[in-house]
């Protein structure tokens, strides 16, 4: 049972959204310009460190919904996901991104985990400031949003196809548009201004 | 030195957010809400979570900035503030206040790691649903703002009177318009 009181139906995060829209929007729109925005790296390597931080963290709502969104962008490719998620330094992605999530996974034990070394090696294998700067803001991005669902003790549904449902959806219509769906009063960027 | 180049002498969250103005704008929305929106915990009680959670994190920046403006909403108590940090079960706030940060800082370690025993004391306390929500988010999303800070290597002034008048500044004036005057350096 989570901590606090959630509308019914509504699972991980959702119902937290649901709960609280003011907090709603800007958590959406984060989401939305980190890893659907413009950008060198594409929506599903972004999903892939994305679901690599929350595995790490051991929150199953958020790596399991995010490895969906991932696979949504990667062909429906769910085991490749799985291997990023197990063992990333074997899986079939580019040195690139391998390079990205070792500063990922050490912005997840904390900031100044992150090495000179770490970020030597993501420029050598061709990542640009702002690939290295989004990298750490997703990775510490979701040690709040996997935080914000678990300490909050929030349920999360196993029936896969659930997740594979919702993934197609947030891949095709961003963070913002998916979640106005179920709270019609979240106003999206652009459409009013925050004051 | 930051790991990216960074626009010279803006410490702190401030040289990322300058760099980058796209995500700039949602984080500065969101401690708005979370900080300054309309609350039933004050302005102060907030910003003390943060600054609490910040110092479990050892960001050096985040936990002078937000200690400041917990001390300017505080009318100028840093000795509270300092007191609080060290051991906020000994310190002069409400007995609600101690029962939330200490699930901020079962937060700051991990999400699991808030019991339903932490729940039952804070409103055993008078805490509100809501007042645990926000509670469980500012700590949430200052273990994002302490990452974030300290995984790119910002520096961080020493100078405690440039942290005083940040923090007078951004308990007067709030998050959401902070960065606008900063030069945009980055580009996606």
């Amino acid at each position: 049972m989570s901590h606090i009181p959630t509308p019914e139906g509504l699972p991980g995060i959702r119902g937290l959204f649901a709960f609280r829209p003011e907090t709603a929007l800007p958590l959406n729109e984060l989401v939305d310009v980190l890893l659907q925005g413009p950008n060198s790296l594409t929506p599903g390597e972004r999903e892939l460190i994305a679901t690599y931080v929350s595995a790490q963290n051991d929150c199953y709502y958020c790596q399991t919904i995010h490895g969906a969104v991932a696979a949504a962008h990667l062909d429906g490719n769910e085991e490749l996901v799985q291997k990023v998620r197990l063992d990333f330094a074997n899986a079939d992605i580019s040195q690139k991104l391998k390079a990205l999530m070792v500063i990922a996974g050490n912005v997840q034990k904390g900031g100044k985990q992150v090495t000179d070394q770490d970020v030597a090696a993501a420029r050598r294998e061709g990542a640009s400031d702002i690939e290295i700067h989004d990298t750490v803001l997703i990775a510490a991005a979701f040690c709040m949003f996997n935080r914000y669902v678990d300490g909050l003790a929030t349920w999360a549904p196993d029936d896969a196809e659930w997740y594979r449902d919702r993934g197609r959806k947030v891949a095709e219509q961003g963070y913002v548009n998916a979640t106005r769906q179920y709270i019609p009063t979240l106003v999206g960027a652009g459409e009013k201004k925050i004051s | 030195m930051a790991h990216i180049r960074l626009p010279e002498g803006i410490p702190g969250i401030l040289g990322p957010m300058a760099f980058s103005p796209e995500t700039a704008k949602p984080l500065n929305a969101l401690a708005e809400v979370l900080l300054r929106g309309p609350n039933t915990l004050t302005p102060a009680e907030r910003e003390l979570i943060a600054t609490y959670v910040s110092s479990q994190n050892d960001c050096y920046f985040c936990q002078s900035a937000h200690g400041a403006v917990a001390a300017h909403h505080l009318g100028g108590n840093e000795k509270l503030v300092r007191e609080m940090k060290l051991d906020f079960e000994s310190a002069a706030i409400s007995d609600k206040l101690k029962a939330l940060l200490a699930i901020a800082g079962k937060v700051q370690k991990g999400g699991k790691q808030v019991k339903s025993d932490d729940i039952v004391r804070a409103r055993q306390h008078g805490a509100s649903d809501k007042e645990i929500h926000d509670t469980v988010l500012i700590a949430a999303a200052f273990c994002m703002y302490n990452r974030y800070v300290d995984g790119l290597a910002t520096r961080a002034p020493d100078d405690p009177g440039l942290y005083r008048e940040n923090g007078r500044r951004l308990a007067e004036e709030g998050y959401v318009n902070s960065t606008d005057a900063l030069p945009v350096s980055g580009s996606r």
